[in-house]
């Protein structure tokens, strides 16, 4: 890991931070719970593809511990874990599949982030009615992975000059 | 973007627009389901009948009175009776949650429980 890489990597948990700041000051407000538009996302996806599998998920957990410790609390940070996890381990058999571009591996990512949190919140609420929520979130999921694939392949265009 | 990444969207809005359906289909049916008619002979329950079946039962008391209960597509009302006045066999078949027949010289009170709600009267409780 050279330097290059280390500044990097902290300007990237950096970005993912202020963007999950961002997005916690900016509640998307219609209706369906837990519904979020998932801008870290943009990081970890930046980060997948223009470093290692192994790094964009240390910057992952990292910010689910920091996010959660700085906004939110115990359980909301199980909810964001299950999430990233699982939305992380889909994006990367994606990305390893080739079949897709970047914003194919994001929506997927959103998407799943979404069902993980149902997942959790079905186990710990013991309630399957929740589930209910799961199109709707889906169709979020989908919405914002669009969005956010775009503006990653654009980054990923440009950082990966720097890397280099 | 990629055509498979345009494949990949569509398949997952549309397998989530065909999930919104098919919980709302199944949420109707299960409602339906629920629906029912509750009688009660001098307070104690007597039986319950889903509305969704087409039955037609005869509740006959110790004492020798009977109300001819039917239910047919979703409705509840009494044919015959054999109290006086047949003000529950004159009353207009019951359907929404809440609605009841009652016929006082027997005691019987028909009422619906669980199922849709009537949006046109409101109702006290």
């Amino acid at each position: 890991m050279n330097t290059k890489k280390i500044s990097y990597l902290g300007l990237m948990i950096a970005l993912a931070f202020v963007l999950s700041y961002v997005e916690f000051l900016l509640p998307l407000n219609i209706g369906i719970p837990g519904a979020k538009i998932g801008l870290a996302n943009l990081v970890i996806v930046v980060a997948l593809y223009t470093f290692s599998a192994k790094t964009a998920l240390a910057l992952s957990v990292v910010r689910v511990i920091l996010v959660g410790f700085t906004f939110g609390n115990l359980s909301m940070m199980m909810y964001s874990m299950a999430g990233a996890a699982l939305s992380f381990a889909v994006m990367v058999l994606a990305k390893k599949l080739n079949r897709l571009s970047v914003t194919g591996v994001s929506v997927l990512g959103g998407v799943f982030h979404n069902v993980g949190q149902i997942l959790v919140a079905i186990l710990v609420l013991e309630t399957g009615s929740i589930i209910y929520y799961l199109p709707f979130l889906v169709i979020v999921g989908t919405i914002s992975g669009v969005v956010i694939g775009i503006v990653a392949a654009m980054i990923t265009k440009r950082v990966r000059m720097g890397v280099d | 973007m990629k055509k498979n990444d345009i494949y990949l969207i569509c398949i997952i809005l549309i397998a989530a627009v065909g999930l919104v359906i098919f919980m709302r289909i199944w949420q109707r049916t299960n409602d339906s389901d629920s629906a029912r008619a509750v009688v009660t002979i001098d307070g104690q329950e007597y039986g319950t009948y889903p509305l969704n079946k087409n039955i037609t039962e005869k509740i006959t008391q110790e004492n020798g009175e009977y109300n001819l209960l039917q239910i047919r597509d979703g409705y509840v009302e009494v044919l015959e009776a054999s109290c006086r006045d047949k003000i529950c066999v004159n009353h207009k078949h019951i359907h929404y949650q809440g609605e009841t027949i009652v016929c006082l010289p027997n005691k019987v009170v028909v009422e619906i429980v669980g199922g849709e709600e009537n949006d046109i009267d409101g109702a006290t409780h």
